[in-house]
């Protein structure tokens, strides 16, 4: 991967919609050495207007046993990325320092950067590589934070992203969600001739790594809790069926063919069920809970509407699903208890669907039908109020950061389909592209140890 | 402007349909064979190689209970696509008369099966679009079971929004993705009726 330094412009939310001069653009090729349809460019279309000020000075290396990864380059990408920092150029940093104890915090406050991360790559006798990384803060010359990583060569991408988890929670008070990954679809070829990937990448689009492909489609790819299994639906025998797969090895296992509709699966969370909307013989689908362990299916919902796209709540006890009922779809709840009945939660749009709860339970984010346009909208739970948090024209697939506060998506981007991020506040955004065919869907993993 | 459906009631709109018997003008062409995404599909999905370790091979579809066949080729019964309009599961015009054929097709050919691949465009949430895909195709399940085919010929799929057979993203794209195409499957065994 080539050391390419860019100097992120997080632009203001207020200038979105205004004519993108195009060397305004900032683009980042990440991932090279993946399949080139599942390749993403990153770009970041909105920020804060006042992003935090910060400096990632390079990082002492361990040649050539940190395999060439530039680990400062890798923070400071997650950190202007999340378009709450704003991260000072290398070629306007006043020194190179790799330790806490040689930054001179005048001549970085002097450039205008509030903080200043420093660190190294050190080889172990035991093959392995340590990181360590120091946060100070440059107008009180005060350490803030420091840590040791230590890991395989494999493992330090995922180490880079954890001193930009360490950093953002430091600075903003909220647990970052860099080491994370995300599963979503890739589709290449043109109608009616398309193929279908099922990819697994880092939170920040690289390391991505095809775990199935096919020729007919694939979609709705759910994490289990634990970060280790994906659930998806898969049309390979041309009938839908949701398969559970592991990520690392491959090894999957089909847990519903049955008639009609098999669709929508969401683990809960405890990861002992799945969570999927099943049509039938007769093409009425309904949202059920399966038992991956006996494999006792459970009727949750009984309507002649089409409900679907169950969520789980946090603590397990109910769900958030999609239902015609009422005529045009809306979002529901319902309590898994018998005898329960579903209550209607969206009243704001005559088109609403696909909900996600936010990890703390606090938030439902929602595709919305506003102006004519597809938007993601998040709508607070306990006051009922919404706010959309988009401006494309079909945006879709929803999915909260583990740590709640930022929202993958699915935009369609003239004639291809994109991902993008944006804060739930709505406030910043980026978006993520494939650099040929289209990427949608996107699921959000979950933190992992 | 959703694309939100109404069939709830598909076999009363199915068979409204017949009854008024909305012949249309037929102008319809025969359409290039069965699903435009018949031909791609047929052969089931390509195991995953060369990307890496862990790449699961989707399993071949090699159940002969779904393999394809060229199926009839007369007339209307050539046209395998039934087109609806937006927010619509209702079968009308050109696509009256084609269910119509293909159903006393099936009616004369007990052992004839076909499959119905309900589809729609791209404007709302996945999943919920294979719900009104799904509609789409009991729709037409329904006006085939009105007019003499058996249930045990008849099998539903939905792909929703996922098989577009037009590119594009505008009306013209969107009124061709809008629709239900019969397959037809290889015959029943005798025996088994």
């Amino acid at each position: 991967m080539p050391d390419r330094y860019l100097s992120f412009l997080a632009v203001p939310v207020w200038l979105r919609g205004a004519a993108w001069p195009r060397g305004l653009a900032l683009l980042l090729a990440v991932a090279a050495a993946t399949p080139a349809s599942a390749s993403l460019d990153i770009e970041i279309t909105s920020g804060v207007r006042d992003p935090v000020p910060i400096a990632v000075v390079p990082f002492a290396r361990a040649v050539p046993a940190d395999g060439g990864l530039d680990v400062a380059a890798v923070i400071q990408n997650d950190l202007a990325g999340s378009g709450r920092f704003r991260a000072l150029e290398r070629e306007r940093m006043p020194a190179r320092p790799t330790r806490a104890e040689d930054i001179n915090a005048a001549a970085w406050k002097a450039v205008g950067s509030d903080y200043v991360v420093v660190g190294s790559v050190n080889a172990l006798p035991d093959g392995n590589l340590a990181l360590d990384f120091e946060l100070v803060n440059s107008l009180t010359g005060m350490k803030l934070a420091s840590q040791r990583f230590t890991g395989s060569t494999a493992a330090l991408r995922n180490a880079a992203h954890r001193v930009s988890d360490a950093v953002y929670q430091k600075i903003l008070g909220v647990r970052g969600a860099f080491a994370t990954r995300i599963a979503y679809v890739a589709v290449g070829g043109v109608a009616p001739a398309l193929h279908y990937q099922l990819v697994v990448a880092d939170a920040d689009g690289a390391n991505a790594r095809v775990i199935l492909e096919s020729r007919l489609p694939l979609m709705s790819p759910a994490w289990s809790p634990d970060g280790q299994w994906l659930a998806y639906v898969s049309f390979e025998t041309k009938h839908a069926a949701v398969y559970v797969q592991l990520v690392r090895t491959g090894e999957r296992r089909q847990v519903s063919a049955r008639a009609g509709i098999n669709g929508a699966p969401a683990w809960s969370p405890d990861g002992r069920r799945l969570a999927l909307t099943l049509g039938g013989r007769g093409g009425n689908p309904d949202i059920y809970v399966l038992d991956l362990g006996s494999q006792a299916l459970t009727r949750i919902t009984d309507d002649p509407a089409i409900d679907t796209e169950p969520a789980w709540t946090p603590d397990g006890r109910s769900l958030y699903f999609t239902s015609d009922r009422a005529g045009a779809p809306q979002i529901y709840e319902i309590s898994l208890q018998s005898g329960s009945r579903p209550r209607r939660i969206t009243f704001g749009s005559n088109y609403s669907a696909r909900p996600r709860v936010s990890p703390d339970g606090s938030l439902l984010a929602m595709v919305t039908l506003e102006g004519g346009n597809y938007r993601i909208a998040v709508q607070d739970l306990g006051s009922g109020s919404t706010r959309v948090l988009t401006h494309g024209r079909l945006d879709e697939s929803p999915s909260f950061a583990p740590n709640g506060a930022t929202l993958i998506y699915s935009q369609r981007d003239g004639e291809r389909g994109s991902l993008a991020t944006v804060s739930s506040d709505g406030l910043t955004g980026l978006r993520l592209r494939a650099s040929e065919g289209e990427v949608r869907e996107p699921a959000w993993g979950p933190f992992v140890p | 402007m959703v694309e939100r459906t109404l069939i709830r009631h598909a076999a009363i709109a199915a068979l409204l349909a017949i009854v008024l018997g909305v012949a249309g003008c037929a102008s319809h062409k025969p359409k290039p064979s069965a699903g435009a995404g018949g031909a791609g599909a047929a052969s089931s999905t390509e195991a995953a190689g060369a990307q890496g370790a862990g790449v699961g091979a989707a399993a071949s579809a090699s159940g002969n209970p779904d393999d394809e066949t060229a199926g009839p080729q007369a007339g209307l019964l050539a046209t395998r696509i039934v087109y609806f309009e937006f927010d619509s599961t209702e079968i009308k015009g050109a696509g009256t008369e084609v269910v119509g054929a293909h159903a006393r097709y099936l009616a004369a050919n007990p052992t004839a099966r076909v499959r119905l691949e309900g589809n729609t465009d791209e404007r709302g949430s996945r999943e919920y679009n294979i719900g009104l895909g799904e509609r789409r195709a009991q729709a037409v399940r329904h006006a085939l079971l009105l007019q003499g085919a058996a249930d045990g010929q008849i099998s539903t799929v939905s792909y929703g929004e996922e098989r577009p057979a037009a590119p594009g993203h505008d009306e013209e794209a969107w009124a061709k993705n809008r629709r239900v195409e019969i397959v037809y499957l290889t015959p029943a065994a005798p025996a088994k009726q």
